[in-house]
């Protein structure tokens, strides 16, 4: 599965991380860092990160 | 015989019912009715930076995932009414539809002023119509009057500003976004809108709206307003006698429950649906409530049922509210775990990124700067009985996971 976040769109707020902490963290200067490729078993937690992202900037394709 | 789940609603909490019941293995119908046109999109942007740049549809529509892709929208149509004994819905085109299990999404619709005057010139926030059509307003020049100090109201006033249009904010309250944040947060909020040029008159209503009759040429009488809705508001006279010039008016005053269809079924409609905690309406069976609509009590503070408009509800509430209706429908296993979400909402104004998590409302009465300065990038904490149960955070991205995890960290119990 592959992850996509549109950065001209996030603002940071983080609810991903919470969702898929494997996948998505803030790093210490404030900004998201994520993989952009995720294994099968995390979907559920990718699409969860996805669903809660206020901005809606996460695109999961695959 | 295959079964019926009918949604009432098609905003984010009834695509998230519908994505949560095919995630749970429910392969029935599912039908999800929605008085707006639209598939299911982001409210929040509409007061921010969608209202800033271009609204239209594709901006802030969520994806469908490919689960909810047989799911049946009836868009356009209102539901009209129900019987919940003999589980029948019946829509505002005269459509009946039998259903096994009912969702309450219906949420909410803004609250509109009584206040008399003319009728052109005043908006709301709250469908992409109602921005498009402020967004259509707000070009450099014209007056904005925003009536509501709460959060999309400062968040109007905030884009409008952006805009270009000169902004004044009218409400009762001494201090914008009292309620949710308190006076010191508040207030030093206000200081930012009014570095930016926002006009604050608080401890004030509106007695009525100015306006000319173009139909008539003659000034509105605010005692007849059915003789002036033709004309296009101009201002308006507060309670202390302040006459406030405008061309565009934007009240944002609060909202209304859309449970109007459900009357006659014997349930408290008083504030919203009330459910149990696990959503299920008065506990009935195969009947839930999610979203802003469904109140419900949350064991991770007082247990007390409310109504949370908050960003994460619908997505909370809906996961939960599917694995009950699922059980009632013998798909799945009732789940004996308390529901306890933790609510967040953000805000943005001005480039400030303003988050929310957990209960501040619960915590009002002691209130500390946990982290920075009122002024500038700033933690909030709030207290109930000296806990923490709510956290404001202006910037700070990346002390949100410790707040967060310390709201979460007290034990919840029923």
């Amino acid at each position: 599965m592959k992850i996509i976040v549109d950065m001209d769109v996030c603002k940071d707020h983080g609810q991903c991380v919470f969702s898929a902490p494997e996948v998505f963290q803030i790093s210490d200067s404030g900004r998201l860092v994520y993989e952009s490729e995720a294994d099968e078993s995390l979907r559920d937690a990718v699409e969860e990160a996805a669903d809660v992202c206020p901005l809606q900037a996460i695109t999961v394709e695959g | 015989m295959s079964q019926r789940i009918v949604i009432a609603g098609a905003s984010m909490g009834g695509l998230r019912a519908a994505e949560r019941l095919r995630a749970g293995g429910f392969t029935g119908e599912i039908v999800a009715i929605g008085d707006e046109t639209h598939l299911p999109y982001n409210r929040p942007p509409l007061s921010k930076e969608a209202l800033a740049s271009e609204v239209v549809h594709e901006a802030v529509a969520f994806r469908l995932r490919p689960a909810v892709a047989d799911v049946t929208w009836r868009l356009g149509v209102p539901i009209a009414a129900a019987d919940l004994a003999a589980r029948v819905v019946r829509l505002a085109d005269g459509t009946e539809l039998a259903c096994d299990g009912l969702v309450v999404a219906t949420g909410m619709r803004p609250r509109r002023l009584p206040t008399p005057g003319p009728a052109a010139g005043r908006h709301v926030v709250r469908t992409l119509e109602d921005a498009a059509a402020l967004r259509a307003e707000l070009r450099p020049g014209p007056r904005v009057l925003v009536i509501g100090a709460g959060f999309i109201g400062c968040e109007v006033a905030a884009t409008a500003r952006l805009l270009g249009c000169p902004v004044t904010v009218v409400a009762p309250e001494a201090v914008p976004m009292l309620r949710p944040l308190g006076a010191d947060l508040g207030a030093a909020l206000r200081r930012r809108h009014e570095a930016e040029g926002v006009r604050f008159l608080l401890g004030r209503t509106v007695g009525r709206f100015l306006g000319e009759d173009h139909r008539t040429g003659v000034p509105a009488d605010g005692d007849a307003p059915a003789a002036t809705e033709a004309g296009r508001v101009s201002g308006a006279e507060l309670s202390d006698g302040t006459v406030v010039e405008a061309d565009v008016v934007v009240e944002a005053v609060g909202s209304t429950s859309n449970t109007e269809w459900l009357d006659g079924n014997g349930l408290d409609l008083s504030d919203g649906v009330l459910c149990d905690n696990a959503l299920r309406v008065e506990g009935r069976s195969c009947l839930v409530a999610v979203g802003d609509v469904a109140r419900f009590p949350n064991p991770r503070y007082d247990g007390v049922a409310r109504r949370v408009e908050h960003w994460s509800i619908p997505t909370d509430t809906a996961k939960r509210a599917a694995v009950s209706l699922l059980a009632d429908l013998g798909h799945a296993a009732h789940d004996p775990a308390p529901f306890a979400p933790l609510p967040t909402f953000w805000s943005d104004q001005y480039g400030l990124r303003i988050q929310s998590f957990g209960a501040p409302a619960l915590g009002a009465d002691d209130i500390r700067v946990l982290e920075g300065d009122l002024d500038g990038e700033v933690v909030v904490g709030y207290h109930d009985g000296g806990a923490l149960v709510g956290v404001v955070m202006i910037g700070l991205p990346a002390a949100v996971s410790r707040y967060r995890a310390e709201l979460m960290r007290a034990p919840v119990t029923v």
